[in-house]
């Protein structure tokens, strides 16, 4: 057992690793066909694995309404939803699933009406969480939180018409805040993290590092 | 009279050769004298490269012109290139030279004229002004030809060498020397604290995968954290949640904290729902969270991957539920959002340095020593390289130059 759920993926992990890793040096159309056809495994995969999904989701939510846990009712929504857009999308406007995708169907009335609005009042939120988030950062009670507070002010006044009729310099000096301290440390952390990636590719690839395969080692 | 004529009939006849002689010297193309095609290097025999000398006759308005045929001797009416013949000058030439790269498989059926399993093609140059055209004598081929290795990424395949052979390095001193010194990162030694505070208060905690698929290195990464971390929930005896964007994802993590709770001793403590789906984009996900967040109070908040503009909604929520939370992440964009929102938060490297950290293996502290040693290695070639740099040698940007 033990050979099926360590030994054969560390194979496959540093097997594939190390020819995907040499791929990236390699423009060869062998090593070009090699890639493409590793890619249509992902598609494939991700294809099949929706189902595992919809199974996770379905059996979570049917288990809250046959346990009647607190807000039980929410879940019953899943259902409604997952539903009606089920029966729309194999409907697919009169032409049934057997045909390419139809324009202006019930299914798209849904996904424009519904889904669309009701992701746009989630992001919209983000604006409202965006201040109570700046008000407790720029409070100014460290020297840290003092330049953060200066900083922002600076760029935010910066990038907008009104900065420059108050002070002509501030729009240049927003510029350079963002072009070079904020850039300098934009690449500090880019350059970290690609030696970070790197070396944890290594780990996985040689089979160092096997936490993700479940438990310790 | 007659001596009138003649002079008058002389000057006409001066006039004109002169006004010839001028307008064929202003007028008059003088082709590039050389014309050479040639297989492109370290590609995928997907293009052919041409290469000739600037003419003297180079203005405004003339044209170069490309034909290219499959056959030498055939007719050459597929016109694959027209550029302003003051463009497309090969780098490093100072206009001396012109370099195109060109696809043929756009303008030929590659099946039609095969030699030796590959197309050959003939190209024509022609130079064009307004007034005439100029054909250069040669007629240029070349076979494209697919390349085993690309040398323009040699630097790169260096330091990728150079830096694996320190990471292995690192692990062999770490087995003969256990006892590394690793700087202390704030945000791991808390998790212990927010797993204790769960378990005291019998709340949940939640970790959050982010929005990236299982091909992501952050998402890796993340995973291995999650081991790490349902390792010590199974040990608390608390209850673990893990929500997930990605059906791949979220099957790893199932198996993941399922083998975690199995080597804690506690198999019977696992339960699959509690490694669920929550939904399937991203501001679905963000509602089903942070209703799971506010619903049920968690004590203790995870929020480890690669994160998009759902990260300050997560955590802000989260922050208002007085929850304890740690993020860490390599998206530097969302990086902000987490420092202010979040107790602790790992940046970049601390993310893929977590898993190595907590696990507190020899075998897994020497990579992250060989991190920080390649990390010393490019902070100083940047010191090094913008001097240098600054009295105009530029030998170590070469180096690092990226094809």
């Amino acid at each position: 057992m033990n050979f099926f759920k360590r030994t054969i993926p560390l194979i496959i992990a540093f097997i594939m690793g190390i020819m995907m890793a040499f791929q990236y040096y390699v423009p060869h159309e062998a090593s070009q066909s090699l890639l493409k056809v590793v890619t249509r495994w992902g598609i494939t995969i991700a294809g099949f694995a929706v189902f595992i999904g919809a199974y996770s989701l379905f059996h979570l939510h049917w288990n809250k309404i046959k346990r009647k846990v607190p807000g039980w009712g929410y879940s019953t929504f899943v259902f409604f939803g997952a539903g009606i857009t089920i029966i729309f999308g194999l409907y697919n406007g009169g032409e049934f699933f057997l045909h390419d995708k139809q324009e202006g169907t019930m299914f798209d009335w849904m996904y424009f009406n519904v889904q669309v609005p009701a992701g746009a009042t989630m992001f919209s939120i983000l604006a409202f969480f965006m201040a109570s988030a700046a008000y407790r950062t720029f409070r100014a009670r460290t020297s840290e939180a003092t330049i953060l507070l200066i900083a922002a002010v600076i760029v935010m006044l910066g990038r907008v018409p009104v900065g420059a009729l108050i002070w002509e310099y501030l729009p240049p000096i927003a510029d350079w805040i963002m072009s070079v301290p904020n850039m300098a440390a934009k690449r500090g952390i880019l350059i970290g993290v690609s030696i970070g990636a790197i070396a944890t590719s290594l780990r996985i690839i040689f089979g160092i590092e096997r936490a993700y395969l479940g438990g310790g080692d | 009279m007659y001596k009138i004529f003649l002079t008058f009939i002389l000057s006409i006849l001066i006039l004109q050769y002169a006004s010839a002689t001028t307008a064929d010297e202003a007028g008059s193309l003088i082709p590039p004298a050389d014309f050479q095609a040639f297989d492109t290097p370290n590609d995928n025999a997907k293009s052919v490269s041409l290469r000739w000398p600037s003419s003297p006759s180079e203005s405004a308005a003339a044209e170069y012109v490309v034909y290219a045929s499959l056959r030498k001797n055939t007719p050459f009416i597929t016109e694959v290139l027209r550029i302003n013949s003051k463009t497309m000058y090969e780098e490093g030439s100072d206009s001396n030279f012109h370099y195109v790269e060109i696809k043929p498989g756009k303008f030929f059926n590659k099946d039609s004229d095969v030699t030796g399993g590959r197309s050959s093609y003939f190209f024509k140059l022609v130079m064009m002004s307004n007034s005439e055209n100029v054909t250069v004598n040669e007629i240029a081929s070349a076979t494209p030809k697919g390349n085993w290795f690309n040398w323009k990424k040699l630097n790169n395949f260096i330091i990728l060498i150079t830096f694996s052979a320190l990471v292995f390095w690192f692990i062999e001193h770490a087995k003969k020397n256990p006892n590394l010194y690793l700087r202390k990162i704030s945000g791991l030694d808390a998790i212990d604290d927010a797993l204790g505070r769960a378990t005291e208060m019998g709340k949940p905690v939640l970790y959050v995968h982010g929005l990236n698929g299982m091909g992501s290195i952050s998402t890796i990464a993340a995973v291995n954290i999650l081991g790490r971390i349902a390792i010590r929930v199974a040990e608390y005896d608390t209850t673990l949640k893990v929500s997930n964007i990605d059906p791949i994802v979220m099957s790893v993590s199932q198996e993941v904290v399922k083998e975690s709770y199995l080597e804690a001793g506690r198999p019977d403590a696992y339960v699959q729902d509690n490694v669920f789906m929550a939904a399937s984009e991203q501001f679905p996900y963000v509602a089903a969270v942070s209703g799971i967040m506010i619903r049920e109070k968690t004590a203790a908040n995870f929020f480890m991957g690669y994160f998009y503009a759902e990260s300050l909604i997560l955590a802000e929520t989260g922050a208002s539920t007085g929850a304890i939370q740690i993020a860490a992440t390599d998206s530097y964009t969302q990086l902000p959002f987490f420092i202010t929102t979040c107790d602790y938060t790992l940046i970049g490297e601390e993310l893929y340095a977590a898993s190595a950290y907590l696990s507190r293996e020899p075998l897994l502290l020497g990579s992250l020593r060989a991190q920080d040693i390649a990390k010393g290695i490019i902070i100083s070639a940047l010191v090094i390289g913008a001097a240098l740099a600054t009295v105009g040698i530029g030998f170590i940007s070469f180096l690092f130059k990226a094809s």
